[in-house]
């Protein structure tokens, strides 16, 4: 029988040795998509073994902590879903960044998952993801020839793949303070009203002038494509803009045209495309209002 | 002995003191602080595990299996295959509108000749751990040959079609097939004339359904602990429906002799039909008998959705014509249902329950059983009547509103009523249908103003209830309290109704009395708490038990009177001395139990019931829900349901099962469906893409319980726990039309689906 | 390979098991450490029914490895009623009926109770959205959430 290790490190050069040391070694921060796989591959025939060794970073003191200051945030890779929403500074700053925090999962599953996990599963439907590259969130990875730190947009390169090499560890992220008159909003749509992966998934982030004609915009979509995608077309579109409907009809239609997603049990290509249009006019809205109310 | 002649009437206006009130559950403190002992929670010294090693194929041929790897593996101690079993032919006993084939029952818990769909379990493993056994049981070599699998009516139909069972050749009735085919069975209902009765038609609606597999979903997965002992005798723990069906399923699939085997029900963690038949215990009984070892199995939540349940899918074509003046003439349908791997769908339920509703002179109804490569479905809550709702009750909307008729008033028109005869042959007697659609039409939620992109649906259903065997053993204890002890397994709350009846027939308050279930050793036999019929035949032996258990105690008050029997009346848990005694008094049941060992002993007696037949429930739901038209997204916004009960015994799990129901019958409206890829395997085997609706999904569920007294019952019970998913699949349907003018004759409306009949529509 | 041993608090009480380093805190729970009030419904975060506090957390014990319990401190279904006194979350689920099978209910109970102590006056929709990791399949969840709502105002008038 196959049987994992486990090892809690306190330190992030702990963590960076162990898992440099074994190419069967596994991070666990909340668990949430590792022990899902670690189970559902029990019995099953020419399914990947077991990790050989299970790292978890929870006992790593700056992986677990929340910085705020003017210029934005510092988290931890491993702070659960639910300290983050419930934090009123990260909701009323990053309202929409917050709200993808809070649809990751059951109330339950709040309690263990977090960014890193949501980032490094690296599924085209994390919540969190399109959120966090409108924010302009970086991540911070170490690894054995020390930290770099990259855009959360070049993070995921795949379906389950990410530029992490072997013995990088993502330690945590960095989100810039909106500028004055900005704001950002994350919309998903599912079947049911919870518990579902995104069918569609849109985060827009908005920076306006005083007058509030649109100066910067982000338009992110998830689950349409292998990873998360900017839809540059949908920026230029608003840009210059009070959200008049032919600017906002214009991002929509550039969003679904942008929108290349799969068939699969969750949604069709065509619906897909249909929900990123409608989703990135209802999230532009919302972000706009935001902004506006700053 | 009979209650019959006792129990056949209803009792009018009885007072009821205990029927009624809603204490709190015998129950319900175990199960609120954890300790209740459910399937998985049993375990004994030496206690061993097993797992079930599953077919990858849908549909294949098993040449040869070799067990040698597996057995060598450390920590193995037993692997079985069907050749453990004693070798059973396939062989369908009709019982009533379904049947039983203990053949096929036995290749559902292990693949003998082929593997009929992917999940089919072909051998089994024990080890000391559940990862050693599953480990294990990945070195279990197969020689396969794989067949082309069938996953379709259309392609089971299909000219040239694999045929999953060579040999079946059709049953039944009507035009059937020649020579082999994967329909196994034909149901035929005919009555009137038809063709008169739609050429008299001033308005006829015709439509084509279709409704995908669904699943129970109950949250437990099977479980069982399964102790052989030496000497050959046997001990199974199970969360089953029925554990007098286990004895005898396990009996007679592994040729073990019934006097062996003791089932004790461990208390189950939902079923609603899906844990009638055995899957666990004839495999862990034969792993334990092997090794020596206690053996526990329990199913992980994806064996639950590839290997048991579901419920059919459904194919169908129905029509009904109508005259100007409402008065509906003549229908006709063509249901043809999944039955999965083997003979069985509920497709003779789904014909004795569509249109009978109503009065329709003219009518032929046609239901076909269909094996494919899927799952063997089971039991779902009033089995086919769902489905078959779908297709009649939209097509009664239609015609509501081509004839410009209040749907409940078309109802009212022709529903069915005492005297009526059903299409499947009896008469009605008392039935509560016109009392229901009146509450339905009064309620303030027929009358509320909805908005836009909102609608309201409404539509009606029946099951007609089961009766069967029950027994059940009442004692009193010697301070005057009672122990009622039956043999079905509580699955919502049935302690408390059994107590309840016991406490009324006692005149004592239901916290005296305590329900048992007892095992199989200890208790009578009962047929599976299903069919709606634990509360209505159990519950008439519990008072038949109670009122043999009330002439003692006047006959023991007689006793220490030294009066005659005739001369003693029970009132209110009291033997009052009446005629010349009456100068006696009264004695308490706590005054005659203490004196029981001098009166004579223990008081204790038991009764068992048999009715043929049951009463009937009608239902009527109102549904409210908005659609986003941009997203196709559905909500539902309120809901409620008006059923009669006949007597509730205690309303709160009455209202309960109403709720209950119709939570299960939206989520199958809405999201519920099993996804499959091309080679037949289910994609969806989780909760996670297996969407049963959570709490934000739904609104409160009213409810308003009509009673209109079922004769055939003592206190005038109907069963209620099938009656309420009869009716949401087209309650929600008709309200989508309402909301966006389009007919949804597919399920489930799922947001894609709605939005591409939206924009097809209005395009 | 050597099993892991692990000491924490569970219930208030100190305990301490050994386990492999890929076990869940569910698999000990359950089969370890005699604590069969924790249902398993699914093994993957989906239906609730092994709802636990882990250092004030409500978390699926499913989705939690054994040894990360290590100094930690886990509330069980078991810990909920005090003594012979129920909790008014447990109370009210008995008065209001608001479980048939049972089977889902501890799960119900632990989160349930997170829920009133961070929101003690909830809507009837946060105590839905609270609770949609809860999966009921017998109830319809309306007598559920009625109990929740009903115990949430018993305890702002006993704290009051």
């Amino acid at each position: 029988m196959e049987a994992s290790r486990f090892e809690a490190p306190t330190e992030v050069e702990g963590a960076v040795a162990l898992l440099a040391a074994e190419e069967g070694a596994r991070v666990l921060a909340g668990g949430t998509d590792l022990l899902v796989q670690m189970r559902l591959r029990r019995g099953v025939p020419d399914s990947p073994p077991p990790p050989s060794v299970i790292v978890d970073v929870k006992r790593i003191p700056r992986l677990m902590r929340t910085q705020l200051d003017a210029g934005g945030l510092t988290l931890g890779a491993a702070v659960p879903a639910a300290e983050i929403f419930e934090n009123q500074t990260i909701k009323n700053r990053w309202p929409g960044l917050a709200e993808a925090t809070d649809l990751i999962g059951s109330t339950q599953v709040q309690g263990r998952a977090t960014w890193c996990g949501n980032l490094c599963n690296a599924s085209p439907a994390a919540d969190s993801v399109p959120a966090m590259i409108a924010c302009g969130t970086t991540v911070v990875i170490a690894g054995p020839s020390g930290e770099r730190e990259v855009p959360v947009e070049d993070f995921a390169t795949g379906p389950g793949k990410t530029i992490l090499e072997r013995g990088e560890l993502v330690v945590e992220f960095k989100v810039p303070s909106p500028a004055s008159h900005a704001a950002d909003a994350y919309l998903r749509l599912i079947p049911r009203t919870e518990m579902d992966i995104a069918v569609v998934g849109a985060a827009v982030q908005l920076e306006l002038d005083e007058d509030g004609t649109v100066q910067k915009a982000n338009v992110i979509l998830g689950a349409v494509a292998p990873t998360a995608i900017r839809v540059a077309a949908a920026d230029t579109a608003l840009v210059g803009s009070r959200l008049e409907d032919d600017a906002v009809n214009a991002a929509a239609a550039a969003a679904s045209a942008a929108a290349n997603p799969i068939d699969d049990k969750r949604g069709t290509i065509t619906y897909r495309k249909k929900i990123a249009g409608v989703l990135t006019r209802r999230a532009a809205h919302i972000a706009y209002e935001r902004a506006r109310a700053r | 002995m009979s209650a019959a002649a006792d129990t056949t009437r209803g009792q009018g206006e009885r007072k009821f003191k205990q029927i009624g009130s809603r204490p709190i559950r015998h129950d319900g403190l175990d199960k609120v602080t954890g300790r209740a002992r459910f399937g998985a929670d049993y375990t004994l010294p030496g206690m061993i595990h097993g797992v079930f090693v599953r077919s990858p194929y849908a549909h294949a041929r098993i040449l040869s299996i070799d067990t040698s790897a597996a057995e060598k593996v450390p920590g193995v101690r037993a692997v079985i295959t069907a050749e453990d079993f004693p070798d059973i032919a396939m062989n369908w006993i009709p019982t009533g509108p379904t049947g039983i084939d203990f053949g096929a029952n036995q290749r559902t818990v292990l693949a003998r000749e082929k593997a009929l769909y992917h999940g089919h379990a072909f051998a089994a493993v024990a080890a000391t751990s559940d990862e050693i056994a599953r480990e294990a049981g990945k070195l279990i070599k197969v020689e396969w040959e794989v067949l082309e699998p069938v996953l379709s009516i259309e392609a089971a139909l299909a000219p040239g079609a694999p045929i999953l069972h060579e040999g079946q050749e059709t049953q039944g009735a009507g035009d059937k097939p020649e020579g082999d085919s994967n329909i196994t069975n034909q149901v035929l209902f005919e009555g009137g004339n038809l063709d008169a009765g739609f050429s008299e038609a001033d308005v006829i609606v015709e439509g084509h359904f279709e409704t995908p597999m669904v699943h129970q979903g109950y949250i437990e997965p099977h479980a069982c602990l399964a102790n052989c002992r030496e000497d050959g005798t046997s001990e199974i723990w199970a969360s089953t429906q029925g554990h007098f069906n286990v004895k005898s399923e396990v009996a007679l699939i592994t040729g073990m002799d019934p006097n062996s085997i003791k089932v004790t029900p461990t208390e189950i963690g939902g079923g609603f039909g899906g844990k009638i038949p055995v899957y666990l215990e004839p495999a862990a009984i034969v792993l334990s008998r092997k090794s020596g070892r206690p053996v526990k199995m329990t199913m992980t939540r994806d064996e639950v959705f590839r290997a048991t349940g579901p419920t059919s899918g459904s194919r169908m074509w129905a029509r009904i014509g109508a005259k100007a003046d409402g008065t509906f003439v003549a229908c006709e349908t063509r249901l043809e249902f999944e039955a999965g791997a083997f003979r069985g769908s509920p497709v003779g339920a789904a014909c004795m329950t569509v249109f009978t509703p109503y009065e329709i002179p003219n009518f032929k109804i046609l239901g076909i059983d269909i094996v494919l490569n899927k799952p063997r479905v089971a039991a779902y809550r009033a089995p086919g009547a769902p489905i078959a709702a779908f297709a009649a009750e939209q097509l009664i909307d239609e015609l509501a509103g081509k004839l410009d008729r209040d749907p409940i008033d078309l109802r009212l028109q022709n529903a069915i009523e005492e005297g009526g005869r059903a299409k499947y042959g009896p008469r009605f007697e008392a039935i509560g249908f016109k009392q229901t659609l009146q509450a339905a039409k009064n309620h303030p939620h027929y009358k509320a103003k909805i908005g836009a992109n909102q609608g309201r649906g409404v539509a009606a259903g029946f099951w007609f209830n089961a009766g069967m065997q029950s027994s059940a053993t009442v004692s009193v204890n010697d301070d005057g309290s009672a122990v009622v002890r039956t043999g079905n397994p509580d699955i919502g709350g049935s302690r408390a109704s059994m107590a309840l009846m016991a406490a009324e027939e006692l005149g004592i308050d239901v916290t005296r009395v305590r329900p048992l279930v007892g095992d199989t050793d200890s208790v009578g036999y009962c047929d599976v708490t299903g069919g709606s019929r634990v509360t209505y035949a159990t519950g008439m032996a519990v008072i038949e038990a109670t009122r043999q258990v009330v002439d003692h105690l006047r006959a023991r008050a007689a006793t220490m009177w030294d009066i005659e029997l005739d001369s003693v009346e029970w009132q209110d848990g009291n033997a009052v001395a009446t005629n010349g005694d009456a100068d006696k008094g009264s004695l308490s049941i706590e005054e005659i139990a203490r004196q029981m060992r001098m009166t004579g002993g223990p008081v204790v007696a038991s009764a068992s019931v048999n009715p043929p037949a049951a009463g009937p429930a009608f239902g009527v739901h109102l549904c409210d829900l908005e659609v986003d038209p941009e997203t196709g997204v559905t909500r539902i916004l309120r809901y409620t349901v008006v059923q009669d009960a006949g007597k509730a015994i205690h309303p709160t799990y009455v209202e309960g099962q109403f709720q209950g129901g119709a939570a299960q019958g939206i989520g199958w409206a809405l999201n519920e469906e099993y996804l499959w890829d091309a080679e037949g395997k289910v994609e969806n085997s989780g909760f996670l893409d297996y969407r049963m609706p959570v709490a934000s999904d739904l609104p409160m569920i009213d409810t308003q319980i009509v009673e209109v007294a079922n004769p055939l019952h003592p206190y005038g019970v109907r069963g209620v726990g099938e009656t309420p998913i009869v009716p949401p699949l087209a309650t929600v349907a008709n309200a989508m039309h309402a909301a966006t003018g389009v007919r949804f004759r597919t399920l489930p409306m799922s947001p894609p689906r709605v939005l591409d009949a939206i924009e097809s529509q209005s395009s | 390979m050597a099993k892991i041993r692990v000491e924490t608090t569970i219930n208030g009480e100190e305990a301490e098991f050994l386990c492999a380093g890929h076990q869940t805190l569910l698999e000990v729970l359950r089969d370890d450490l005699g604590l069969t009030g924790t249902k398993e419904g699914c093994t993957t975060g989906d239906c609730g029914a092994c709802s636990v506090v882990l250092d004030g957390r409500l978390v699926p014990a499913c989705l939690v490895l054994a040894p990360e319990a290590e100094g930690r401190t886990v509330q069980t279904v078991e810990g909920i009623a005090q003594g012979s006194t129920l909790s008014a979350v447990q109370q009210k689920f008995l008065e209001h009926g608001a479980l048939q099978c049972g089977i889902c209910t501890p799960g119900f109970v632990v989160a349930a109770e997170k829920l009133i102590e961070k929101n003690p006056d909830p809507t009837e929709e946060e105590a839905r959205y609270f609770l949609a990791g809860n999966l009921c399949r017998c109830t319809g969840y309306d007598k559920i959430i009625r109990a929740v709502l009903d115990a949430a105002a018993v305890m702002r008038e006993g704290t009051a």
